[in-house]
C-alpha cells in the first residue's frame, strides 16, 4: 500500500472540510504515515473467502408500526443552531457565485 | 448520623439499604458528594472529573425521595432500589437541562433537547444526576488529555492519567465524588480508565444497552455502560440501563438477565476461566502480569479450572480497530458543520460559502486527536483504498469472533490484564499517538466482536505502587457470567487486601492541598 504523504493529507482535509495550515499539514502527514505503516498488516491477515463483519451482532429488518412518534417543535430543533431565520436553519451561500 | 467522610465512601448497594431504612436521607447524600466535589474537584490542581455540576436539579430529585419515603405507601414501596443514590454521567451522553460538551469546543454551551434514554432510565429510577464527567474529545483517546476542556488528573496521582476516554467517570468514582457514573465503551473507555484508578467498569454486550442520545464516535463500536466502586453495584446499575430499546435499531431485542442475582451468586467453583495467550506477557509491566497471576491463583484455589487459550487473531485487532472506528467516526462527525449546533466560525476573508465556513468551523472546533482520526477515516474510506482498509479490517473483525467463539468453547469465562501498563504521566504519550493507542490492546477486542467485558481492580503494582486491573470476558449475551466471576474474586482479593483497593489510596484532600501549596 502507498504512504501516505502531505498532499494526500491536504486533499482528505477538504474532503472532510477542515481547514488546516501549511504547519498542520506537515505534521499530519508525519502522525498519519507511522499509524497507517503500523496497521498495514491487517491487508494480509485475512484470506478472500473470509466474509466481512460490519456489525457485531446483526440485527435484519428492524421495522416500527407506521405511526408518528415524538417529533420536535420546530423551536427545540433550532435550539441549538448558530443561526435561524423564519423557522429554518440559516446558512451563508451554498454556492460560491464569484 | 455518619460522617459525611465515611458516607461517601458507602458503595451504591450500602446506601441504598440506608436510604431504604431511613438511617440517611437522599438530600444528605447528594449534599455529602456535592461538598466532596467542591473540595476536591476544582482549582489547578484538583481532579477535573467534572465538566457541569447539577447541584440544584440533583438536590430537587434528592428532596422528592426523599419527601416519597417520607410520606410512605404505595408510593414509597413503588421507589427504584438506587432511587436517591446519585450518579454522575459522561459528558457524550445527552441530557436536558445540564450542557453537552463531549469535551469538545465545537458543542460548547450547546443543550440538547432531548435525553438519552439510559437518562430517562436514571431519572425513572429518581438518581440525582451530581454532572457531567470529562473525557477525551468525542471519546478519541486514553487519557483524557485530548479534553478541550484540561485533563482529568488520577486521584491516587494527580500527575498521572485517569486513562480514557472515561477518564471524568473513572476519577470522580475513585475519588469519591459520586459513587456511580456512566461511561461509553467504544475500544476500552470504560474498562482502562477503571483499571488505573482501580475502580470498576464493565462494557456490556453490544446492543444490551440503548445507544440513543449517546453521540456516536463508531456505531458499530460504541456500548454505554456502568462505572463503579464494586462489582454489585456495577450490577446494580447495568440492571437499570439495560433492555430493549426501540429508538435504537441496533438494540437487542432480548430481556435483560437478572445481573444482580448473578453477581450474588458466590462462587466459581467448577467454571472453566481462561488465559488468553496473547493478552499478556510480552509487553505487559512486571507489577500488571504479577497481580494477574495473583487473581489467577486465587481463582484457582475457589476451584476454578484454569486452562490456556489462544486468539492468534488478536494480533490484528488493534490495526483493525484504528481503521474501523475512525472510519465510522469521520463519517459521523460530519453532522458537526456549523449549521445545525454548536460552533460556527466564519472564514477570515475569501469568499463567504458554506464549505469554507463548514471547514473554518470544523478547524476550530476540533482538536487534534478528532481531526487525526477523521482524515485517517476519509483515508480508510477513499476510493481506491476501501477494500485494503476498511474491507480488510472487517475481515478481521470475523477473524476476532471466531477467535473468541474457538476460545469459547473451552472456557466459560476469559481473563486477561485490562491494560499492559499503570497509569502514566501526565503528558507522557501525548505526542506519540501510536503509544497511546497501544493501551487498548487488550480491551479493543471485545469491541470488535461484541462481546462484554468487565474491568475490576487487581491490586497495586509492585513498581509504581499503582492500580492494576484484571479484564473478564464473556460470549455475547452472557454479562451475567461477568458479575458472577467479578464479585467472586473481588471479595477474595479484598479478603487478602483487608478492605476495597480504594482504602489504600492516598487521602485525596491532603492530595489536592499539598499540590496548592507547591
Amino acid at each position: 500500500m502507498a504512504a501516505i504523504n502531505r498532499d494526500d493529507v491536504a486533499h482528505l482535509a477538504r474532503l472532510a472540510h477542515i481547514e488546516m495550515s501549511a504547519q498542520e499539514l506537515d505534521r499530519m502527514a508525519g502522525e498519519l504515515a507511522v499509524i497507517v505503516d503500523s496497521v498495514k498488516s491487517v491487508s494480509q491477515a485475512a484470506g478472500d473467502d473470509v466474509p466481512a463483519t460490519s456489525h457485531p451482532i446483526p440485527l435484519n429488518n428492524v421495522f416500527r408500526e407506521d405511526v408518528v412518534g415524538h417529533t420536535f417543535t420546530a423551536e427545540q430543533a433550532l435550539s441549538g443552531a448558530p443561526d435561524s431565520d423564519d423557522n429554518r436553519f440559516k446558512v451563508p451561500a451554498i454556492l460560491d457565485e464569484a | 448520623m455518619t460522617d459525611n467522610n465515611e458516607l461517601i465512601r458507602l458503595s451504591a448497594a450500602r446506601l441504598a439499604e440506608k436510604l431504604a431504612a431511613g438511617e440517611v436521607t437522599s438530600v444528605e447524600v447528594t449534599q455529602a458528594y456535592l461538598d466532596r466535589i467542591a473540595a476536591v474537584d476544582g482549582g489547578e490542581r484538583g481532579v477535573n472529573a467534572f465538566l457541569h455540576v447539577n447541584a440544584e436539579e440533583a438536590l430537587a430529585v434528592a428532596a422528592e425521595v426523599d419527601a416519597i419515603r417520607a410520606a410512605g405507601g404505595a408510593e414509597a414501596d413503588a421507589l427504584h432500589v438506587l432511587a436517591g443514590v446519585p450518579i454522575a454521567v459522561k459528558d457524550l451522553i445527552v441530557t436536558v437541562g445540564q450542557p453537552t460538551t463531549a469535551g469538545s469546543k465545537i458543542l460548547e454551551g450547546w443543550h440538547s433537547p432531548y435525553d438519552a434514554t439510559v437518562v430517562e432510565r436514571l431519572r425513572a429510577a429518581k438518581m440525582p444526576i451530581l454532572g457531567k464527567t470529562n473525557l477525551d474529545e468525542f471519546a478519541m483517546g486514553s487519557s483524557t488529555e485530548h479534553s478541550a476542556y484540561g485533563p482529568t488528573r488520577n486521584p491516587w496521582d494527580l500527575d498521572r492519567i485517569p486513562g480514557g476516554s472515561g477518564g471524568g467517570s473513572a476519577a470522580a468514582v475513585a475519588a469519591f465524588e459520586a459513587p456511580l457514573a456512566l461511561g461509553t465503551d467504544t475500544g476500552g473507555s470504560i474498562r482502562q480508565p477503571g483499571a488505573v484508578t482501580g475502580t470498576v467498569g464493565v462494557k456490556p454486550t453490544y446492543g444490551s444497552v440503548s445507544r440513543y442520545g449517546a453521540i456516536a464516535m463508531a456505531s458499530s463500536l460504541d456500548q454505554i455502560g456502568p462505572v463503579s466502586r464494586t462489582v454489585l453495584d456495577s450490577a446494580l446499575l447495568h440492571q437499570v440501563i439495560g433492555g430493549h430499546d426501540p429508538r435504537d435499531s441496533t438494540s437487542l431485542p432480548d430481556p435483560l438477565a437478572d445481573l444482580v442475582a448473578a453477581a450474588k451468586t458466590g462462587s466459581v467453583e467448577g467454571m472453566r476461566i481462561g488465559i488468553i495467550k496473547e493478552l499478556h506477557g510480552e509487553g505487559y509491566q512486571a507489577g500488571v502480569e504479577n497481580r494477574f497471576n495473583d487473581s489467577l491463583e486465587l481463582l484457582r484455589e475457589a476451584g476454578a479450572e484454569i486452562v490456556e487459550v489462544s486468539c492468534p487473531n488478536f494480533q490484528y485487532a488493534l490495526g483493525a480497530y484504528y481503521l474501523i472506528m475512525p472510519s465510522e467516526a469521520s463519517s459521523n462527525l460530519a453532522k458537526f458543520d456549523g449549521v445545525r449546533y454548536g460552533l460556527r466560525v466564519l472564514p477570515e476573508d475569501g469568499p463567504m460559502t458554506i464549505e469554507r465556513v463548514m471547514g473554518a468551523t470544523r478547524a476550530a472546533g476540533f482538536g487534534d486527536e478528532v481531526k487525526r482520526r477523521i482524515i485517517l477515516g476519509t483515508y480508510a474510506l477513499s476510493a481506491g483504498y476501501y477494500d485494503a482498509y476498511y474491507g480488510s479490517a472487517q475481515k478481521v473483525r470475523t477473524l476476532v469472533q471466531r477467535d473468541f467463539d474457538a476460545a469459547f468453547t473451552v472456557a466459560d469465562v476469559l481473563i486477561s490484564p485490562t491494560a499492559p501498563t499503570t497509569a502514566f504521566r501526565l503528558g507522557e504519550k501525548l505526542d506519540d499517538p501510536l503509544a497511546m493507542y497501544l493501551n487498548d490492546v487488550a480491551t479493543i477486542p471485545a469491541n470488535l466482536a461484541g462481546v462484554p467485558g468487565l474491568s475490576l481492580p487487581g491490586g497495586l503494582a509492585d513498581e509504581d505502587g499503582l492500580p492494576v486491573g484484571i479484564q473478564l470476558l464473556a460470549p455475547a449475551r452472557e454479562d451475567a457470567r461477568l458479575y458472577r466471576v467479578g464479585a467472586v474474586l473481588e471479595s477474595l482479593l479484598e479478603a487478602k487486601w483487608g478492605g476495597p483497593l480504594l482504602a489504600q489510596a492516598p487521602a485525596l484532600g491532603e492530595l489536592v492541598e499539598a499540590k496548592e501549596a507547591k
